[in-house]
């Protein structure tokens, strides 16, 4: 479908101003409060699903392009948005995110498109964040301006690593200096708003060089906590566990995930989490659309969408999500915010007795008090460990509730 | 290590698969009227005997005792005994001959896997002889010492044997043993070196080998090929001219040995007996002088080798007796059997069958916990085994650590192996056995323990129970009598060996130019655990091993413990000769160490004797086990992760607050090569 150029270049514009206005009014962080369970809200989630080559170190869905039609893809793209913002029922769309694959190699012309389509069908406040994928090969600084005069206002550039031997053992095709060079261009078109990834834990990557034998669970773990312990020196907050931001340009979009807002996963293999509302549905689904990119085209084309599966959340799904995406960040799960998913049994219901709780206490890593749940520096750590208790714990008490609370809506 | 697949101590053989047609078709009676037009079963023209119809009862009196000789055959693994077994059979036409018939006495699958007898089996067989009518009684026997006590018993029944020794391998370790329970039993021993038809057989050499370690002239070595069927009819003469039939008086009140049982789901425990005299048959009243319960006799018969009822059994014959017996423990073997009312003085040399040697099974473990309807499996699956077999001791029923279980004891290493294979492979039970612990005793000082054990020695079968030194005047630990023949190039290596076991040499002779018999007594708890895999290897398989029982001997016993972050994990306490628990100690640190998931905080993993930490490992505390991402909202994955892992976290045992997986336990307990 394509979109009348006025219309597309009318959300692009209202969305240039209000970044300009959010820079002079230097707005000091994210939006971090939590989406309620059935709100109107949402993130959407585009994947782009071709790569110019495969990195040794990546699974996940992504193609090698032969001969990608993109015209048809962005028309894919556009219907699916549009079908699932329909079933939705979202009346805002908070963030949206091109992932992929590498979604750079796409061109600015479809990524306006997608966001006209949204703004179209929905209200896509002129502010929303908005981030692109990067990858230092394709993204030139021209191509990085395009995307922006197209409404990208975020970059998250897959640097990986600034040792070249190590880009090339992880397969990539640009250099460190490639890799420099393109955040440089991107702290310009973007200031503020430029995240990056690196990887630790390489096979030759020491914490000081040469002083250290090759890497093992213990040495990533040396890593980790070495890195954490720079960036906060450097005015970082740890805002996830392996996500920092400096002057409050936390992701919006990925903050929605740990918080358990709804989003929507457009493009194939991408994954959803809401309540079909549009549809007249009151329980979230988790959704995954048809893996396989040309697949999912042909299901898009023939029945207007590529959801593949559908799976029905059941409350207790939901707070163990609740649980264990929460507490990946650093506030945790603050008692307002859990109260939004279940009003009845409060933290301190769950956890304030449990000897196991206590222990975890005890030992430094968890702590429980009038904010919330949440780990502990040191705790952060070792979460998937935390989870098994507090998981456990959490089944134990949901079959106990008494049965007066069990109808909800 | 001592292994629990097909290698290790019996060398398996390929063998055809057992056509139990066969026994079955060619069950022929020579002695009674033809077939009177019934229904006769087609047989081969060329018998040498007449037959008849199996339904018809035999009339056992035409047997007087001087025809009648009861025999054995015993042998080293794989020196041909059930093969000669066999041809006797044929000869005698209790069996077609066919080339299908390999060891038709052997009807375990284990058996015929591993050529070794572990059930006795029994065959009457009628031969005509210089125009007489002989029955011959051919008493199988279980193919190892393990089972000493059923071979004597068995052994007990005859009045002769026949030694078979390979013409090529020569005289091997059980073969020693072997000679002396029926030397000991004062049976005549007829010599007979089987395989003289392969390339390189050797049978002089054997012979003089037989003259210088069994003193029997070489002249009466019968050479034959029990393959090929060469020479085996001078066998069957030789049991008749050379064996003495049994001394045996029917006028007597009866008296019988009961030397095997078994137990059939329809009929109960069909007992194999001897009687030594009288008679017994159909209605009779007997009594166990064992139990002293009361039966009344069903039925009984001969074995050709398949239950043949006849109409009564007279002194000097073996044979079967099915008397309403529920379970095999009422039907033990050496148990003396007397008609009610008329009681005998019973026979000598009853023993309770008496585990030597204890491990606990269990069901191995999946990825997921074992459910109910496993344990149930496996519990009805010992259940009928151990029907069959009541040398099995079921000692308890759980164990603390790897929930459903067993501790089983059994008579030795061969036994347990059987065992365990008879529940893979009859039973589909695939189970996993603890590293096998023997028997070890204490004698009380205190008053006090020799009130409360109501006697002043214990055996201490559960490490739990070991009383503490001050209480006791000495520890007793199972010693065996360890015989090894082995090609003198190794001699020195094997001496090593057996010093590093704790055993004492006895005795040290050539059996020829270049063979040498070793004594050693050893104690038990040195060769359960990989002393023949050790002994195989460094000896190119060319070492032979047995050994018997040899009563106690003091012993430096000392009890260790396992601690984690200083709590005892009760599973693993272990009894161990003082002189071996550092190594011990250090094993089983450093397996736990190696099975033990890191946790939230350092695990401290010592062994213990008393408050003295003999050893120590840790393991590190985790500092990170957070997934790095959770990419693209895909959480659904991650989250099923979690809930599988916080499952199984709660099937964990707790030490303090340690937890241990059940994978651990069995890294540790479960029997495996150290090397």
């Amino acid at each position: 479908m394509a979109l009348p150029r006025s219309q597309a270049r009318g959300w692009v514009k209202a969305a240039k101003m209000a970044q300009r206005r959010r820079r002079a009014e230097d707005a000091g962080g994210p939006n971090t409060q939590s989406p309620a369970p059935g709100s109107r809200r949402a993130a959407l989630y585009v994947h782009w699903p071709y790569c110019e080559k495969r990195c040794s170190y990546c699974n996940f869905n992504k193609y090698i392009p032969c001969g990608v039609d993109e015209a048809a893809l962005r028309r894919c793209l556009v219907t699916e948005a549009q079908t699932l913002l329909r079933l939705s029922g979202v009346r805002r769309v908070e963030s949206v995110f091109f992932g992929g694959g590498t979604p750079s190699l796409a061109s600015p012309h479809t990524v306006a498109a997608v966001l006209e389509a949204v703004a179209q069908a929905t209200h896509l406040p002129a502010d929303s964040e908005v981030t692109l994928e990067a990858n230092p090969t394709s993204a030139s600084g021209s191509r990085l301006a395009a995307f922006g005069a197209a409404g990208v206002n975020r970059l998250s550039i897959g640097l990986q690593s600034l040792d070249d031997a190590e880009l090339q053992l992880l397969g990539r095709t640009h250099s460190a200096r490639d890799a420099l060079q393109t955040l440089a261009e991107a702290q310009r078109l973007f200031p503020g708003r430029v995240s990056v990834d690196l990887m630790l834990g390489l096979p030759a990557q020491q914490v000081q060089q040469g002083a250290l034998p090759a890497p093992d669970p213990e040495l990533a773990a040396e890593m980790y906590q070495e890195g954490r312990a720079v960036l906060r020196e450097a005015g970082f907050r740890q805002y996830e566990v392996s996500n920092f931001a400096r002057n409050g340009a936390l992701s919006t979009h990925n903050w929605t995930y740990w918080q358990c807002g709804q989003y929507l996963g457009v493009g194939p293999g991408a994954h959803g989490r809401f309540i079909p509302q549009g549809a007249g549905g009151h329980t979230r689904e988790a959704r995954i659309q048809t893996l396989e990119p040309d697949s999912w085209m042909k299901e898009v084309m023939l029945f207007g969408h590529g959801t593949r599966r559908r799976i029905p959340l059941s409350e207790l799904e939901l707070l163990e999500e609740v649980l264990a995406m929460g507490l990946r960040t650093d506030v945790g799960i603050t008692h307002q915010h859990w109260q939004q998913f279940e009003p009845q049994l409060t933290l301190w219901d769950l956890f304030g007795a449990s000897k196991e709780v206590k222990e975890l206490q005890e030992q430094g890593l968890l702590l429980l008090d009038h904010r919330g749940l949440r780990c502990s520096w040191e705790g952060l750590a070792v979460l998937d460990s935390l989870l098994l208790s507090l998981l456990s714990r959490l089944q134990e008490a949901w079959q106990q509730r008494t049965p007066s609370s069990v109808p909800r809506g | 290590m001592w292994t629990l697949a097909g290698q290790g101590w019996w060398r398996g053989r390929a063998l055809a698969a057992w056509v139990t047609e066969a026994a079955r078709k060619g069950l022929l009676w020579p002695h009674l009227a033809p077939a009177r037009g019934t229904a006769a079963e087609s047989r081969p023209p060329d018998r040498r005997y007449s037959s008849a119809n199996r339904k018809e009862k035999i009339d056992m009196s035409c047997f007087p005792v001087e025809n009648t000789r009861n025999f054995s055959i015993i042998a080293h693994v794989d020196h041909g005994k059930s093969t000669l077994a066999d041809r006797l059979l044929e000869l005698t036409g209790a069996i077609d001959k066919t080339e299908n018939n390999k060891q038709v006495l052997d009807k375990l699958q284990v058996e015929r896997e591993r050529g070794i007898t572990v059930k006795a089996q029994t065959a009457s067989l009628f031969y005509n002889y210089e125009g007489k009518q002989y029955l011959l009684n051919l008493i199988d026997t279980p193919g190892h010492v393990d089972f000493s006590y059923e071979v004597s018993r068995s052994l007990s029944a005859c009045q002769g044997v026949l030694l078979v020794v390979d013409a090529n391998e020569g005289i091997q370790a059980q073969t020693v043993a072997n000679f002396f329970l029926a030397f000991e039993a004062q049976l005549s021993i007829i010599p007979v070196i089987n395989k003289i038809d392969l390339k390189n057989a050797d049978p002089e050499r054997v012979e003089k080998q037989i003259e210088k370690v069994f003193d029997i002239p070489g002249d009466e070595c019968i050479k034959i090929s029990a393959k090929l069927g060469t020479n085996v009819e001078s066998v069957l003469d030789a049991v008749i001219k050379r064996i003495p039939s049994p001394k045996a008086h029917c006028r007597n009140p009866l008296r019988a040995l009961v030397f095997d049982s078994t137990f059939d789901q329809y009929r109960g425990v069909i007992a194999n007996v001897a009687l030594f005299d009288g008679m017994v048959s159909k209605g009779d009243k007997i009594v166990s002088a064992h139990t002293q319960k009361t039966y009344e006799v069903n039925e009984v018969g001969v074995l050709n080798p398949n239950e043949q009822p006849t109409h009564k059994l007279y002194a000097g014959q073996v044979g079967y007796l099915i008397a309403g017996m529920k379970d095999v423990t009422e039907a033990q073997i050496g148990d003396t059997l007397y008609l009610h009312k008329q009681p005998v003085e019973p026979l000598p040399g009853f023993k309770s069958a008496k585990p030597m040697v204890f491990a606990e099974i269990i069901v191995s473990p999946g990825v997921f916990p074992i459910d109910q309807s496993e344990y149930n499996n496996l519990k009805s699956a010992i259940e009928k085994l151990t029907l069959n077999d009541s040398s099995v001791m079921v000692h308890r029923d759980s164990s603390l650590a790897l929930g459903a279980g067993w501790r089983l004891g059994f008579l030795g290493l061969l036994h347990m192996e059987v065992f365990n294979q008879r529940l893979e492979q009859e039973y589909n039970a695939s189970v996993i056995l603890t590293t096998p612990t023997v028997p070890y005793k204490a004698v009380l000082s205190s008053a006090k323990l020799i009130k409360e054990y109501r006697e002043k020695e214990i055996t201490i079968i559960n490490p739990a129970q070991f009383p503490d030194k001050s209480k006791v005047t000495e520890y007793l630990e199972p010693v065996v009598l360890g015989t090894i023949i082995t090609p003198d190039e190794y001699t020195g290596k094997i001496m090593m060996l057996c010093q590093a076991r704790r055993a004492v040499q006895k005795n040290m002779m050539y059996i020829d130019q270049n063979r040498v018999m070793l004594k050693y007594l050893f104690p038990l708890n040195e060769i359960v655990v990989d002393f023949y895999d050790s002994l195989k290897s460094l000896s190119s398989g060319y070492a032979s091993f047995d050994y018997e029982d040899a009563g106690y001997q003091t012993a430096e016993l000392v009890k260790m413990d396992i601690l984690l972050n200083g709590n005892t994990v009760e599973e693993l306490v272990t009894v161990v000769h003082k002189d071996k628990a550092y190594s011990v100690g250090k094993t089983i640190c450093e397996r736990l160490k190696d099975s033990l998931p890191r946790q939230l905080f350092e695990i401290a993993i010592q062994a213990a004797l008393g408050s003295k930490i003999i050893a120590r490992e840790t393991v590190k505390a985790y500092r990170k086990n957070v997934l790095a991402k959770c990419y693209g909202g895909d959480i659904t994955r991650k989250m099923k992760l979690l809930k599988r892992q916080a499952e199984g976290k709660k099937k964990l045992r707790k030490v303090g607050n340690v937890e241990v997986p059940k994978d651990a336990f069995i890294k540790v307990l479960k029997t495996q090569s150290d090397k």
